[in-house]
């Protein structure tokens, strides 16, 4: 029989999300069994040429060369999942949508014409179709071979989109925003991880984005009780998931539109 | 009953003696124990790791551990979780299937061999909630084998309540703070000049043997007093209370309620009240099969009204809102589950109260949804008076 080809594809991003492929040490040899990799530069520079079955693709839009390459990948794909926050929400690199990426550029680099970029980083679905959006910075292996395999079985993939509360409480992690007054992202973050950061006493970063469904306006107020002002919750809110965040706070009403506008007006 | 002890006065070599005893008998014994600041309930190798001269503060969402002076172990209220983290634990395998080389499928009932637990220091309300999840789990039409097994045979000792909590309101919910039944030992801590002492009862033929064989004082009229006196002063010293009507015809009469607009807005949807609720019993199922496509497992998870995917069903989610998730709360707690289960879904335990991060408090939205049908009803029979139409019946 033959094995259905894995491509897997970067675009602006860290190369950390791809990684977890590698380390899936475990089932490596019975996932090679299972599918061809055609084509995946970190692991070989064996490459096989389109079209491929299945295509992973990291890392987000930032140039207009990645813009064109990420339509080339569509198009030699049958099955697209986007994985890791970057291909998903525009990643850390997004940080430049809140601010004016001239600037920067005449700020950064000596000869700034030298530089060819977007003005923003979007994810990869802003600009093509995608079949699935495997959240997480990085990205969760268990989670990561789920999809894989439910490729494989022809299924949906079973990965929930409810809050990392959720994983939290199953695990019987000891709440840190209730009993310790941390500031915590969990009520409103993607479960994937495992909820790992509250289980070691810290307060969830929302490294995987908003869950299904995220009232962040009715968080926000809790953030201030625990010690963040106004300029500490941006920052809180601000980091892989940036644009994501910023999206489902301007979603939310009245109780926190300042979080909202804050977000469109600190340049 | 010969050889066997109904009721005695036990001290702490008496609860040392109790845990050694019930190891011996080969069973898992769990109980409270400070972890990670809080009060938390896990495997206890002695009676030592029980929370000694430990107490909690507590509030809507907010807990803090404090320290007591007097050294009661049984002074804490609920902790992050319920005793259901044991009896109906959050994930458990199913089934497992294997496609043989000829193609052939051979599918094996995959349960762990369910331990023989003893629950120590179990709370009225929770004694309370362990029967509702019995009715849930074993008493209808859909039977969780594996919660049967866990449950048959397990060993219950209550601890009565002699110290509430703010978020407390087991009174209006008719489960606390004294245990009548359901235990097989029910111990009313006692800290006063005559010494820290345990007034102990025996609930079933078990208990009284075990109770015969630790080491104890035959029960004195002092210390049997001070116990009950202590947990009918706890009666009057609830943190809350719910509305004193009809819960169940508040909620059927509220389904159109503005209140829950209200609550929608505060709510974050996050799931921690109904994971950290003793009687909540949901699951979801999940399929999981491995890269070669010729094994597959199914395992059971805890899963929540408030989850998205719950209620999906062919072209999304039926309770997409926050609004219709928090009612979906509400009311099968306080009502469907009655018509369900022939009981109220709430044991007036707190927990969900104080472990809400927004701190949403489910006796403050049913007072609300009382104060807001109270109104209306007015407001209807004013309308009636004026008019002279027939009375109109509240919209369903
Ligand atoms: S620690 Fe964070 S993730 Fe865990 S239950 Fe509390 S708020 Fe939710
Ligand atoms: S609804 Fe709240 S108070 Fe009632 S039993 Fe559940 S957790 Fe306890
Ligand atoms: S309140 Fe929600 S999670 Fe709890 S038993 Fe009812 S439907 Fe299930
Ligand atoms: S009521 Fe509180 S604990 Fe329950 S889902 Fe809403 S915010 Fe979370």
């Amino acid at each position: 029989m033959e094995r259905p080809t894995l491509a897997v594809f970067k675009l602006a991003s860290c190369d950390g999300c791809q990684l977890t492929l590698l380390d899936c040490e475990d089932e490596l040899l019975a996932l090679a069994g299972r599918i061809e990799i055609a084509h995946f530069l970190e692991a070989s520079s064996a490459v096989t040429s389109g079209p491929y079955d299945l295509a992973l693709v990291e890392g987000s839009v930032t140039t207009p060369a990645d813009a064109e390459r990420v339509r080339e990948i569509r198009a030699q794909s049958r099955f697209l999942v986007t994985i890791g926050a970057c291909a998903t929400a525009g990643g850390i690199q997004a940080l430049r949508n809140f601010a004016d990426v001239e600037e920067f550029t005449r700020t950064v680099y000596a000869r700034p014409d030298y530089i060819d970029t977007l003005a923003t980083s979007t994810p990869v679905a802003a600009h093509v179709a995608v079949d699935f959006e495997l959240r997480g910075c990085p990205i969760d292996r268990g989670q990561l071979l789920e999809v894989i395999t439910a490729f494989l079985a022809g299924r949906k993939p079973d990965v929930p989109n409810h809050s990392v509360c959720f994983a939290c409480k199953r695990r019987g992690t000891v709440c840190v925003t209730v009993a310790h007054g941390t500031p915590c992202l969990g009520p409103v973050t993607h479960a994937g991880c495992g909820a790992i950061c509250p289980a070691y006493g810290r307060g969830c970063y929302g490294c995987f984005g908003p869950s299904g469904s995220a009232n962040l306006p009715a968080l926000i107020p809790l953030l201030h009780r625990d010690g963040l002002d106004d300029r500490a919750t941006e920052r809180f809110l601000r980091t892989f998931n940036a644009t994501a965040f910023a999206e489902t706070a301007s979603a939310g009403t009245a109780a926190t539109q300042t979080a909202a506008t804050r977000t469109g007006e600190e340049t | 009953m010969a050889g066997s002890t109904a009721t005695a006065v036990l001290d702490r070599n008496g609860l040392d003696a109790l845990v050694k005893e019930l190891t011996a008998q080969g069973r898992t014994v769990v109980g409270p124990t400070v972890r990670d600041g809080a009060v938390v309930l896990a495997e206890l190798a002695s009676a030592d790791r029980l929370p000694w001269g430990w107490g909690t503060r507590v509030e809507a969402g907010r807990y803090r551990l404090v320290p007591r002076e007097d050294g009661a172990v049984f002074a804490h209220t609920a902790g992050p979780q319920s005793w259901k983290a044991f009896l109906h634990p959050q994930r458990e395998q199913l089934w497992s299937a294997d496609r043989g080389s000829d193609g052939s499928l051979s599918i094996v009932e995959e349960r762990a061999d369910p331990a023989s637990y003893a629950f120590l220091g179990v709370r009225p309300c929770d004694l309370r909630a362990i029967a509702v999840q019995d009715r849930v789990l074993t008493g209808g039409r859909f039977q969780d084998s594996g919660y049967a097994a866990r449950r048959t045979g397990a060993f219950l000792i209550a601890a009565e309540c002699t110290e509430p909590g703010a978020t407390c309101f087991c009174v209006s919910m008719g489960s606390g703070p004294a245990a009548d039944t359901g235990f097989d030992l029910a111990l009313t801590e006692v800290v006063d000049d005559a010494g820290h002492r345990f007034f102990a009862r025996a609930g079933s033929t078990a208990g009284a043997e075990v109770l015969s064989g630790l080491p104890h004082r035959p029960p004195d009229p002092g210390t049997e007093a001070a116990a009950h006196d202590a947990v009918e002063a706890a009666r009057d010293r609830m943190g809350r209370a719910m509305p004193p009507v009809s819960l169940r015809d508040l909620m059927g009469e509220s389904l159109e309620a503005s209140r829950w607009d209200d609550v929608a807005a505060r709510c974050l949807t996050c799931g921690n009240c109904t994971m950290v609720c003793p009687t909540c019993f949901c699951t979801t199922t999940e399929d999981v099969t491995d890269l070669t496509g010729d094994h597959a497992e199914r395992w059971q998870r805890w899963d929540s009204c408030f989850d998205l995917d719950f209620s999906h069903l062919h072209g999304g989610p039926v309770r997409a809102t926050p609004r219709s998730r928090y009612r979906q709360w509400l009311t099968h707690k306080l009502s469907t589950w009655y018509e369900q289960f022939g009981s109220s879904g709430c044991v007036g335990c707190g927990r969900c109260i104080t472990w809400c991060p927004v701190g949403i408090d489910i006796t403050e939205e049913a007072a609300a949804l009382h104060d807001e049908l109270a109104a209306r009803l007015r407001q209807e029979e004013e309308n009636d008076e004026g008019g002279g139409d027939d009375r109109k019946e509240p919209e369903r």
